[in-house]
């Protein structure tokens, strides 16, 4: 009775996420691409540094392109695509290790600092990941949002394991490489983090001592 | 005298701690407790203070013209301003563009008054701390000659059904170096940031509970935040450029968000976090 009633359940949901991005598709106006491009253009004059550091951001890359026409719940074939565009700007650590020190981790978790227009001129102060802005990640820290998933034990409950450690360093590095048209930021390949500060969010959340696995 | 220590005591709570992890929640309660006295008296709204000096610039003869904006044309009629802001974004003949609220009355103050366009945009949004501009301080009062009404605002004729289209393209589009759009935290039920809830923005229902309460008066930064400086927090955020004041893009997340929150009430300064 009860597996009748999940299998149903599933089907059911199923059903609905596979209509969803159908009907979104078919409510939203079409407006021509190139009037939304000339509005942002000219809705974003000025800039505190080069122009170069800013015009990049104003138009979405191939992979934006993709997600928003597709609701962010892409078609597999297209999903596919992402993944293997995405996963192909991955950058490894040139000696091999992937994990670096969960304090630094922490540091860089708790902090929103980086790439803001106030932020400039640069300062002596490394970008944060900004981690807890979505994630719960330590018990002690109270102060977290719920747009990505808790991250408590992440790596306990895995394990402490080389291929989820690895896992979790691409995770981090371009999530679309593993989960297309995800909401969370590229913070390595758009440059947010340095390789050395990813390698130390893979330690907050992959070392047995970190608080994430306490 | 109750009143004015809570008030007091609940601003010392958010000037002294600048992190204050754990304390957010405590600083949440204080705030309910100070939104339930401005209820229970809402003269006590500090938000209410910018309403008035916003009356007082309006009626006031200013800029090279000298002269006031009680010609100003809000969408009623020149000097109509009751109910104006309920019917707002609107496409306006004389502008041959959509606009909102402020970008209105920056109109306005171009054309009626004389001022220099460029010097009322370039700095348009106080830091933390200071009052509300000039512009933002009329846009409140507006707004708030709209209290109690419900959001109306048309938006059917060819360029405005346009601008929400572009407004809803624009809220939907992802970009910049964290490939963030506004449904990255608008587009679901019951989301935080840290420990601040998001509206679903997308969604009528939400959209109606709190589009209507801007401006409002944040506590956080003890001044009245008008919407265009809220998108521009948006932006930042977002880690794009400044967003300039009365620009399309602007006024288009505007139409779109009151054609949302349509039948919604308004109730603008309200208090915010």
């Amino acid at each position: 009775m009860h597996k009748i009633a999940i299998a149903l359940g599933l089907t059911g949901f199923l059903a609905v996420i596979a209509v969803v991005p159908a009907t979104l598709a078919q409510q939203r106006p079409t407006v021509d691409a190139a009037k939304v491009d000339a509005a942002i253009q000219a809705a974003f004059p000025t800039f505190p540094t080069a122009a170069s550091d800013w015009t990049p951001r104003l138009a979405p890359d191939e992979t934006m392109k993709q997600c928003v026409a597709n609701d962010n719940l892409p078609p597999k074939a297209v999903g596919d695509a992402i993944m293997a565009r995405e996963k192909a700007t991955i950058q490894y650590p040139t000696d091999g290790k992937l994990v670096g020190d969960w304090k630094k981790g922490e540091t860089l978790a708790q902090s929103g600092f980086g790439l803001r227009f106030t932020d400039y001129p640069a300062r002596d102060r490394p970008n944060g990941g900004n981690c807890y802005a979505c994630h719960q990640l330590t018990k002690t820290e109270v102060s977290y949002g719920t747009i990505g998933p808790s991250l408590l034990a992440y790596g306990k409950i895995r394990n402490f394991g080389e291929a989820e450690t690895k896992a979790a360093y691409e995770k981090i590095y371009n999530p679309h490489a593993s989960y297309p048209c995800s909401l969370m930021p590229r913070l390595g390949n758009n440059k947010v983090l340095t390789i050395e500060q990813i390698k130390d969010a893979v330690a907050l959340l992959m070392s047995p001592d970190s608080p994430v696995n306490q | 005298m109750e009143l004015k220590r809570t008030l007091v005591a609940v601003l010392l709570v958010i000037g002294l701690s600048p992190v204050a992890m754990a304390q957010d929640l405590d600083t949440e309660k204080a705030i309910e407790r100070y939104r339930q006295m401005l209820k229970a008296d809402p003269w006590s709204n500090p938000g209410l203070l910018d309403v008035d000096r916003g009356e007082t610039l309006w009626a006031t003869p200013r800029g090279p013209k000298n002269v006031s904006l009680e010609q100003c044309d809000l969408g009623k009629g020149p000097g109509k301003v009751d109910g104006a802001f309920a019917e707002l974004p609107r496409y306006f003949a004389d502008a041959d563009r959509v606009m909102d609220v402020e970008t209105r009355i920056l109109w306005c103050m171009e054309k009626l008054q004389g001022f220099n366009r460029a010097d009322l945009i370039k700095s348009p949004h106080p830091s933390g701390g200071q009052p509300v501009k000039e512009l933002g301080a009329m846009a409140t009062y507006v707004a708030n000659k709209s209290s109690g009404m419900k959001f109306a605002a048309k938006l059917d004729q060819p360029k405005e059904r346009e601008t929400v289209a572009l407004g809803q393209a624009l809220f939907n589009r992802r970009s910049g170096p964290f490939d963030f759009a506004c449904t990255t935290c608008h587009a679901e039920t019951g989301k935080r940031i840290r420990l601040q809830g998001l509206p679903f923005l997308s969604n009528p229902e939400e959209a109606r509970k709190v589009i209507g309460e801007w401006p409002a008066y944040r506590v956080s930064s003890t001044h009245v935040m008008t919407m265009q400086h809220r998108l521009v927090d948006c932006f930042w955020q977002m880690r794009m450029p400044p967003l300039e004041l009365g620009s399309d893009v602007s006024v288009a997340l505007i139409a779109y968000l009151a054609k949302t929150a349509e039948g919604g009430e308004i109730n603008a300064p309200a208090l915010k976090r």
